[in-house]
């Protein structure tokens, strides 16, 4: 009985992959054929050919999450410091103003910034959107990050100094090697929230900068069904290979990023 | 630090300077509030601004009266509400009976839960266009249908995509959140236990009574506050609803663009003051969530 339930799970949490799949080898799949008439890799040679604006899409996806990640990590680590290892008053408040930008639709937001980015030069440029995914990448970076700090003994940075290291010293030795999980696991959640960017690309980005999102919305509006499976599947890997490789990496235990996010994102509600 | 005794002797803690706590919350806070407060209030401004040359302001009210008062608003809003409704309350459902699978040992176990994770990692737009290749009048399952003899043409296949009850789209968010609430809903199984689930059985009670009774009220918060956030994102995301979504009417996300990119710049306070509506409705969610969820400190 929970055998069957949980292949009919397994089976619909597969269902719209697969098309994609099938797409991007197909050729020729016309109504009522089940499977394709011929197998090709023409879409995934297209996809990776620089006419199909594939491989550039991809590496500037890549480059804005990046970037975007190293940015939301080096400004929220001290606010996650203070999240994770300090009781102060207003820190609820705090956390609210946090969680407020990831819920509240980046459509709602983007459209007033529209204007004061065209004035600061930041629209339709690669940086103002780097800037822009800051608003909901910053907010997962702290959260993450304050779940490891709060695991921090902030009595062995004081036995550190107190045996007299300065304080970089303290922070190269002690605090950074305890705290580098946290910074690895919010650089990637980061880089993934970056990554699934939509409408934060679309109205600063103003067209001009053309993610692999944006690339793949216009190829599956317009008909080509084969090279649309080929840049979904391009797209979803990187997530795939995340959950993959921290599953061993952060938790060693197989818990892995999804489960950690779904948990994060229910604790931090607040 | 406290000072630490060694061989009879004090040995005083060296003088730790601490960083003000507000000096720590500063980047983030000036970064996060900057762009999200400052997109919101500029939309404010631009949603009561008539002239459309930048700089120059003349205050009104007028794009705010087309806006409430365009019957078409109302559609879009009823629509945006029934998504995000039936998509929060099916992924609720099933999330929930999910996480209780979960629960238990049984074989395929192990994969099952690796599928929901991996769901979890595919962007939203992936599974939209899965969806649209699967459920189209042309998609894998009408020539299932086709080939099962149950239709005689595409048709024959009921359109769940670009149909006025936006079936495909609540599908697709079903498919994605269905697996973020059980995740939730499982880590907040395994913070109670089975203690009290199992001295309700014992006392009598069958499975559905100990999990109305005793499961369902220690997990709602945790499945409220992640019901908060599906129904949000269902409500104001924009790709979804522009690739899957009918011509009329329009998902709120799709028309605040629409009147964003129209050719008459005099519409764009429309966008802004649509844009408001979706920020005030989230908003307003965010802020019954955080209430009823008690808001917490450090842990």
């Amino acid at each position: 009985m929970r055998g069957a339930a949980a292949l009919a799970l397994g089976l619909l949490l597969v269902a719209p992959l697969v098309p994609l799949a099938v797409w991007s080898v197909a050729r020729g799949w016309f109504f009522p054929d089940l499977l394709p008439a011929r197998l090709t890799w023409e879409a995934w040679s297209a996809a990776l050919s620089p006419r199909s604006g594939v491989p550039q899409a991809l590496a500037l996806s890549a480059g804005i999450a990046a970037a975007s990640a190293l940015l939301a990590v080096l400004v929220g680590l001290p606010a996650a410091r203070a999240l994770g290892m300090r009781r102060f008053r207003g820190s609820g408040a705090v956390r609210l103003a946090l969680l407020a930008p990831v819920i509240v639709p980046g459509i709602a937001i983007v459209l007033g910034l529209h204007g004061l980015f065209l004035r600061l030069g930041l629209a339709n440029t690669v940086p103002g959107v780097i800037l822009v995914h800051l608003i909901p990448t910053l907010p997962y970076a702290v959260l993450a990050m304050a779940g490891t700090f709060a695991g921090l003994d902030p009595d062995l940075e004081a036995q550190a100094r107190s045996l007299g290291a300065r304080p970089a010293a303290v922070l190269r030795h002690v605090t950074l090697p305890a705290i580098l999980p946290g910074i690895v696991a919010g650089g990637l959640f980061a880089f993934l929230v970056s990554w699934a960017q939509y409408a934060l690309t679309l109205v600063i980005g103003g067209g001009k900068v053309v993610t692999l999102p944006l690339l793949l919305f216009s190829y599956a509006t317009s008909g080509r069904n084969d090279l649309t499976g080929a840049i979904g599947i391009l797209y979803l890997a990187p997530g795939a290979l995340a959950l993959v490789v921290s599953a061993r990496l952060l938790t060693g235990r197989g818990a892995g990023l999804a489960t950690m996010h779904a948990t994060m994102r229910a604790k931090v509600r607040a | 630090m406290r000072s630490l005794r060694w061989r009879g002797r004090i040995i005083p803690a060296a003088p730790v300077r601490t960083v003000p706590t507000w000096v720590l919350l500063t980047p983030a806070l000036v970064v996060v509030l900057g762009l999200f407060g400052g997109g919101l209030a500029l939309g404010a401004l631009r949603s009561l601004d008539a002239d459309p040359l930048p700089g120059q302001m003349a205050w009104s009210l007028a794009a705010w009266g087309r806006v409430l008062g365009d019957g078409g608003t109302w559609a879009s809003f009823g629509l945006s509400l029934w998504i995000a409704g039936a998509s929060t309350l099916l992924s609720v459902l099933f999330g929930v009976a999910v996480a209780l699978m979960l629960r238990g040992a049984f074989r395929g176990r192990a994969l099952a839960s690796w599928l929901v994770q991996l769901n979890l990692a595919v962007p939203h737009l992936v599974g939209a266009v899965g969806i649209l290749y699967l459920l189209s009048q042309s998609g894998v399952l009408a020539r299932i249908a086709f080939a099962a003899g149950a239709i005689e043409g595409p048709a024959d296949f009921p359109a769940l995509i670009w149909d006025p009850w936006a079936a495909g789209i609540v599908l697709q968010y079903v498919w994605k959140e269905v697996p973020f609430l059980a995740l939730v809903t499982l880590a907040a199984l395994q913070g109670i236990g089975r203690d009290y689930e199992a001295a309700a059985r014992s006392l009598g009670a069958g499975p559905a009574r100990a999990f109305a009774h005793v499961t369902w009220p220690q997990i709602r918060p945790a499945v409220t506050g992640g019901a908060v956030i599906v129904f949000a994102f269902a409500f104001g995301a924009y790709e979804i609803p522009a690739l899957l979504g009918a011509s009329y009417p329009k998902a709120m996300p799709v028309l605040a663009w629409e009147r964003f990119t129209d050719p008459d710049l005099a519409r764009r306070p429309e966008a802004m003051a649509l844009a408001l509506l979706i920020a005030a409705l989230c908003g307003a969610l965010v802020l019954a969530g955080a209430r009823g969820l008690r808001l917490g400190g450090v842990r």
